[in-house]
């Protein structure tokens, strides 16, 4: 006992020590963990900064109604006009053209994908689709450019060599494999049981898959559409080449149009002076930009909602 | 054995197994299965877990047909005369027939009224009265119709277990099958749902012959005529219900029954 007694003492001490070494530790891991987490909010909280702060002096010269319902826009020429409304259509039309194609192309991958492909086809084919995806987008754009509108120019004579069709469908393949890939996984989370119970009522292979497994994934797919949306709304480099870069206020995707993100990697690739009008207007785009892709994005988390997985 | 059984009874074999044998790839699941089941009675398939009652159960209406590498041989003569287990027979013919409820209630993500209809519009029908009538005659034989009736559009998701599960035996019945596979149909529901879902299963025996796989051996003497005891993949006895029970011929029969293994 008398032995015993002192040497509880110290290891009690021992293991008070040991837990506050372990409680400093933790401390560090979760800094840590929080400043990674902390550096990704704090970076678009900047990005929204420096887009507001900049917008704001265009503001200041330009009424937010103009920039709004304008429908002329040339910021670099006298007299200047700031209506965005044409890069909007652009974006707008070319955004619809893609989706056009990426949409009923994903989904149709997806479903092959995942309720119809043996096990060697997906093995082969999966690879093949994320190559598409690694493409660099300029070469898309000069793939639409000087492969896609010649040969709509032998369909259309009349088409343009710059026009938002041929960029709108180049854009759709783009985004082909995000969407087709995103949905093949919610597909494929379809828990088998709901599945056999529909082969287990005679439905055929086809039924099952647009009747069962298609709307219980719904959520998982409508949320490969929007980033899809998201995804046409920002790309810069395949209409900036093969969509022109003229705004022009129009819906009708054989004609040539310049879009937001067109807009501005034309202007900051030339020597506009910091803080002029011009400079600004970069900035005014941007900001219109990411409040049209957050509205997606919030369209898209509230869809998810409502059609959320329940199986 | 089972020449006896069909001497003393006077029923008429609804599917009968003859030698029926199946391969997971190079894994011999069941062993050369002998197994009638007589029309209009339940039969029960028991044993421990991995017995093979449920691979023989998902036989019955060729649901291994779904995976790769599933390989069955023998044969399973539906009414005496068409084998279910024929390469040259499409298993869509035969799920037609022969419906199946699941170990968890599994409804579509649909209506209740499309959970039930969803049978009849795979099969092409469109009239809507014809597809209301057997929706509501499906509901009524599955106990269902007076708690759903005024809801029929809601999600099917927002029933109970219970419910649920009853709805799946409605989709099962709209199609009017001659054979129902339950593939442990209580083993998710409470006490009380259970007790529905058996009550359910008695009244149903009038109008179709019926095949449960379960775990309980109470529910196989509660609800069964006949019941099958399987063990590692062979049947190893099959006889009315009472006899399996109360006077097994077979030793591991009788020490699985009483608790002894499994």
């Amino acid at each position: 006992m008398a032995r015993s007694l002192p040497s509880l003492a110290a290891s009690v001490q021992q293991s008070q020590r040991r837990r506050s070494v372990r409680q400093i530790q933790e401390k560090v891991i979760e800094s840590i963990l929080f400043l990674a987490a902390f550096s990704c909010v704090a970076v678009t909280i900047a990005i929204m900064v420096i887009l507001g702060v900049e917008s704001f002096g265009l503001f200041q010269q330009v009424s937010i109604g103009e920039f709004l319902t304008g429908i002329e826009w040339a910021p670099l020429f006298e007299p200047p006009k700031y209506g965005v409304l044409p890069l909007i259509t652009g974006t707008l039309t070319t955004t619809l053209v893609a989706l056009s194609v990426a949409i009923p192309l994903g989904t149709t991958i997806a479903l092959f994908l995942s309720e119809f492909a043996s096990a060697t086809v997906r093995e082969w084919t999966k690879p093949i689709l994320e190559l598409l995806a690694g493409i660099p987008t300029v070469v898309y754009g000069y793939f639409a450019l000087l492969f896609i509108t010649p040969l709509l120019q032998a369909l259309l004579p009349d088409l343009g060599g710059f026009n938002m069709l041929s960029a709108g469908m180049v854009m759709g393949i783009m985004i082909t494999p995000l969407i087709s890939s995103i949905s093949e996984d919610a597909l494929r989370s379809v828990p088998a049981e709901l599945r056999e119970g529909s082969y287990a009522t005679g439905a055929t292979r086809l039924q099952t898959a647009y009747k069962v497994v298609f709307p219980a994934a719904l959520s998982g797919v409508s949320s490969s559409y929007i980033l899809g949306i998201s995804r046409a709304v920002g790309e810069t480099m395949i209409v900036a080449i093969a969509a022109g870069l003229q705004p022009t206020l129009t819906f009708n995707p054989l004609d040539s149009a310049a879009t937001m993100t067109a807009y501005i990697v034309q202007v900051s690739l030339g020597d506009l002076p910091h803080g002029t009008t011009g400079y600004q207007t970069i900035f005014a785009v941007g900001l219109t930009l990411v409040l049209i892709t957050l509205v997606f994005n919030i369209i898209g988390h509230f869809l998810s909602k409502r059609y959320r997985e329940r199986y | 054995m089972l020449e006896t059984i069909l001497q003393t009874t006077p029923l008429h074999p609804k599917v009968e197994a003859a030698n029926l044998n199946f391969y997971y790839g190079n894994t011999h699941a069941l062993k050369n299965i002998n197994l009638i089941l007589p029309d209009k009675q339940i039969t029960a398939l028991i044993g421990p877990s991995g017995c093979g009652k449920t691979t023989l159960l998902r036989c019955f209406n060729r649901m291994h047909d779904l995976y790769s590498g599933n390989r069955y041989e023998g044969e399973i003569i539906l009414d005496g005369s068409v084998n279910i287990l024929s390469r040259r027979l499409d298993p869509i013919e035969v799920r037609m027939r022969v419906g199946m409820v699941f170990q968890r209630p599994n409804p579509f993500p649909k209506s209740i009224f499309e959970n039930v209809a969803y049978g009849l519009r795979v099969r092409g029908e469109k009239n809507r009265t014809t597809i209301a009538d057997k929706v509501e005659k499906a509901l009524r034989d599955a106990a269902l119709w007076d708690e759903v009736k005024d809801r029929l559009q809601d999600m099917a998701f927002n029933l109970s277990g219970g419910q649920q599960q009853r709805l799946c035996i409605a989709r099962a019945l709209a199609t009017d099958p001659e054979l129902i596979l339950f593939d442990e149909p209580t083993s998710a529901l409470d006490p009380i749902a259970t007790a529905n879902v058996e009550d359910l299963m008695t009244q149903l025996k009038q109008q179709v012959t019926i095949l449960i796989v379960t775990h309980s051996m109470q529910q196989a003497a509660r609800l069964s005529d006949y019941t099958a005891f399987m063990y590692l993949g062979e049947l190893v006895e099959h006889d009315r219900t009472e006899v399996i029970f109360n006077d097994p011929l077979n030793k591991q029969t009788r020490d699985y029954i009483s608790g002894r293994f499994g």
